[in-house]
């Protein structure tokens, strides 16, 4: 087995909560809490969660872009969250993000090609003309025309827009895309566009991608291995098929009887969830999870689950098949 | 059949902009019958959240205008009705939701205050008995400690709280009518589920219609009985739910039910409706459609087809079902399988 690209161990970061005149700490958001998964070079992770539950701090923590608190992010097993800025900056080279609202990641006042060559310049390609070229072969890949590197963000539509994200995050040949949402913004005809041209992408310059999303379709069509993410922790993760036939931890089995798909003939046992996410600010004890959990037990409210492996790369962080070993 | 009790006939409302005039709702037909759940689907600028406002007479004018048709409401012409009028009809007669909750709240009023407003704008009763009956209304949409959620602001519930309050207000005056624009769009799977298990429920008790705006086709397989589906201000298909998403006619709801990831199926690549959905635009000749079908021949540019009834209260919006004849369609429906 090869070594992976991109190793994440215990991966934490706590947002400090202010009060007060002189903004003393007195409390604290788990955004994420103790997340562990390692990508292999050429895969697609994705992860799937709720709104709040640390996906896309986990994608932006990886990157340094949110300082984790605590943790390992091993990329090429060098542990970057002990590089300096400038090592960091060069590092960057290599991990790139495509965010989810194309209208607020572009700078409207800039054009196409100048957001393109920001990149190319900050990472060394000083010859003007040469930049020029490589924006036009960016905008190429992406589906788009070289005519197009004189316009505006505006003058564009929002499936259009996520191509010239696509292209800014690939002009200096990364190695991982994080893509945290990108697809979520667009109409369904344009999503089904994007998604295939990432695809593409990936087996052009062999990609690595960490796809963050809610919509769990989406995630499965794309990735090679998915992880899901509940209340700041990772609860299950293994193969797509092993996820999506026989899921293992609660949560995950009520997630995916929930997703409406639209077929009439398909009549699953749908499990609804009683109440809400808690409050991440104030967890519950124990399992996160366990104040929804059907199958809720004693344990549950006092010891946390570890995220263990119950078969072949499938880890699930749950009591019920804890026990079992 | 049940009796009709809402019906559009060739609704057109306008927008009039600096850049001239913009159909965004291009003479829609419609009807919804007693206790039925009918589903408005298309992309984003389709027409169908103009739709439901022109039907509420929500439309901000200027630069808004119901230009022609007709809004027949139990008898009654909407477009002709009164603000007076109206204001007793909304609330009472038709509800709406809307998607963002937390905007269709007012921030500055306890949860109590706002539904007793609902309560007390249609009905004489005492303030004392306005926040009782709230009360019982939460207890109906499966909130829990209603008592003490009355006294409470939008901004301390969730944001699934928030849409079972809006959904408590607007059945608050046992309405005709809900329409719901897409209701469940700000909202996570799992609390998804939980509203349209909820509008399914009142649905089934009240015997509510429900008219849907919603993007998901998961969500229209989920409650729907009947689905209209928009493109550019237009109706272009309609059918059962069932019909619709097992056997789709026109060449747009074809393409948008296959460019969808699913769930249960293996897909190689996804296919996708080349281009982008076209603005509206006054005095466009030909369909739509025509630029992204892969169907489309000559005269798809050249003249407008009409909403083609195909029997069994299936309509379509395509060229391709008017020479059924010829035996175009068998051809179409092969490849489009194939």
């Amino acid at each position: 087995m090869s070594t992976p690209l991109l190793e994440v161990n215990g991966l934490k970061k706590y947002f400090p909560i202010r009060s007060g005149v002189f903004g003393r700490k007195t409390g604290e958001v788990k955004a994420v809490d103790d997340v562990s998964f390692s990508v292999m070079p050429g895969e697609i992770l994705g992860i799937v969660g709720e709104s709040g539950c640390g996906k896309s701090t986990t994608g932006k923590s990886i990157l340094r872009l949110i300082e984790p608190t605590d943790g390992e992010v091993k990329f090429e097993d060098r542990n970057i969250l002990e590089l300096p800025k400038g090592e960091m900056r060069k590092l960057r080279r290599d991990m790139q993000i495509i965010f989810q609202d194309p209208y607020a990641s572009l700078n409207p006042r800039h054009t196409v090609e100048k957001i393109i060559s920001e990149p190319l310049l900050v990472h060394g390609m000083k010859n003007s003309k040469e930049r020029k070229e490589r924006v036009r072969e960016l905008l190429e890949v992406v589906g788009l025309n070289g005519y197009h590197a004189t316009r505006y963000p505006h003058q564009f539509s929002g499936g259009q827009r996520q191509r010239i994200g696509i292209a800014r995050a690939l002009a200096n040949n990364p190695k991982l895309i994080i893509c945290d949402e990108p697809v979520s913004a667009l109409d369904v005809s344009v999503q089904a566009q994007i998604l295939n041209l990432m695809e593409e992408l990936r087996e052009q310059f062999h990609l690595t991608y960490i796809f963050i999303a809610h919509d769990l379709s989406v995630v499965k069509h794309i990735s090679d291995r998915v992880g899901v993410m509940y209340l700041g922790r990772m609860v299950e993760l293994t193969t797509k098929e092993k996820l999506y036939e026989d899921p293992k931890h609660p949560y995950t089995k009520a997630l995916l009887s929930a997703v409406p798909e639209p077929d009439p003939d398909i009549k699953k046992e749908r499990i609804i969830l009683k109440g809400d996410v808690p409050n991440p600010q104030n967890p519950p004890t124990g399992c996160a999870f366990h104040t929804r959990c059907p199958l809720a037990m004693d344990i549950c409210k006092e010891i946390r689950p570890e995220f263990a492996p119950v078969e072949d790369h499938h880890f699930v962080a749950c009591h019920l098949y804890n026990d079992k070993q | 059949m049940a009796e009709t009790v809402l019906e559009l006939k060739d609704l057109s409302t306008h927008f009039f902009t600096d850049s001239g005039e913009i159909p965004a709702v291009d003479k829609v037909n419609l009807q919804i019958h007693k206790g039925e759940v009918v589903g408005v689907v298309g992309e984003s600028g389709c027409g169908k959240s103009v739709t439901s406002l022109s039907i509420m007479r929500l439309i901000p004018s200027p630069p808004g205008k119901i230009v022609g048709g007709e809004i027949n409401f139990k008898g009654e012409d909407l477009t002709k009705a009164s603000e007076k009028r109206m204001k007793k009809i909304r609330g009472k007669e038709i509800s709406m939701i809307f998607q963002e909750p937390m905007t269709s709240l007012n921030p500055l009023f306890t949860i109590g205050n706002q539904m007793s407003e609902a309560f007390r704008l249609h009905q004489k009763i005492s303030k004392k008995e306005a926040l009782q009956r709230s009360i019982d209304m939460l207890k109906q949409v499966g909130i829990p400690r209603a008592e003490s959620i009355v006294h409470e602001y939008p901004h301390q519930l969730s944001g699934g709280m928030r849409q079972r309050v809006m959904i408590a207000m607007a059945m608050s005056g046992d309405p005709e009518i809900l329409i719901a624009d897409e209701p469940t769009t700000a909202l996570d799977v799992t609390i998804q589920a939980q509203i349209l298990d909820l509008m399914r429920k009142l649905n089934k008790e009240k015997n509510t219609a429900i008219l849907l705006i919603t993007h998901d086709l998961g969500v229209v397989a989920e409650i729907c009985d009947r689905v209209v589906v928009m493109y550019s201000g237009q109706v272009v298909e309609e059918g059962s739910t069932r019909e619709i998403l097992k056997d789709p006619k026109h060449p747009y709801t074809q393409g948008l039910i296959k460019s969808l990831p699913k769930l249960r199926e293996k897909q190689q690549r996804l296919y996708s409706i080349p281009g982008t959905v076209p603005k509206p635009k006054l005095g466009r000749v030909g369909c739509r459609f025509a630029k992204r079908c892969e169907f489309a021949f000559d005269r798809c540019f050249q003249a407008d087809p009409e909403l083609i009834s195909l029997g069994n209260n299936r309509k379509s919006r395509c060229f391709l079902y008017e020479e059924k004849e010829s035996g175009v369609e068998s051809d179409v429906n092969s490849t489009i399988r194939s």
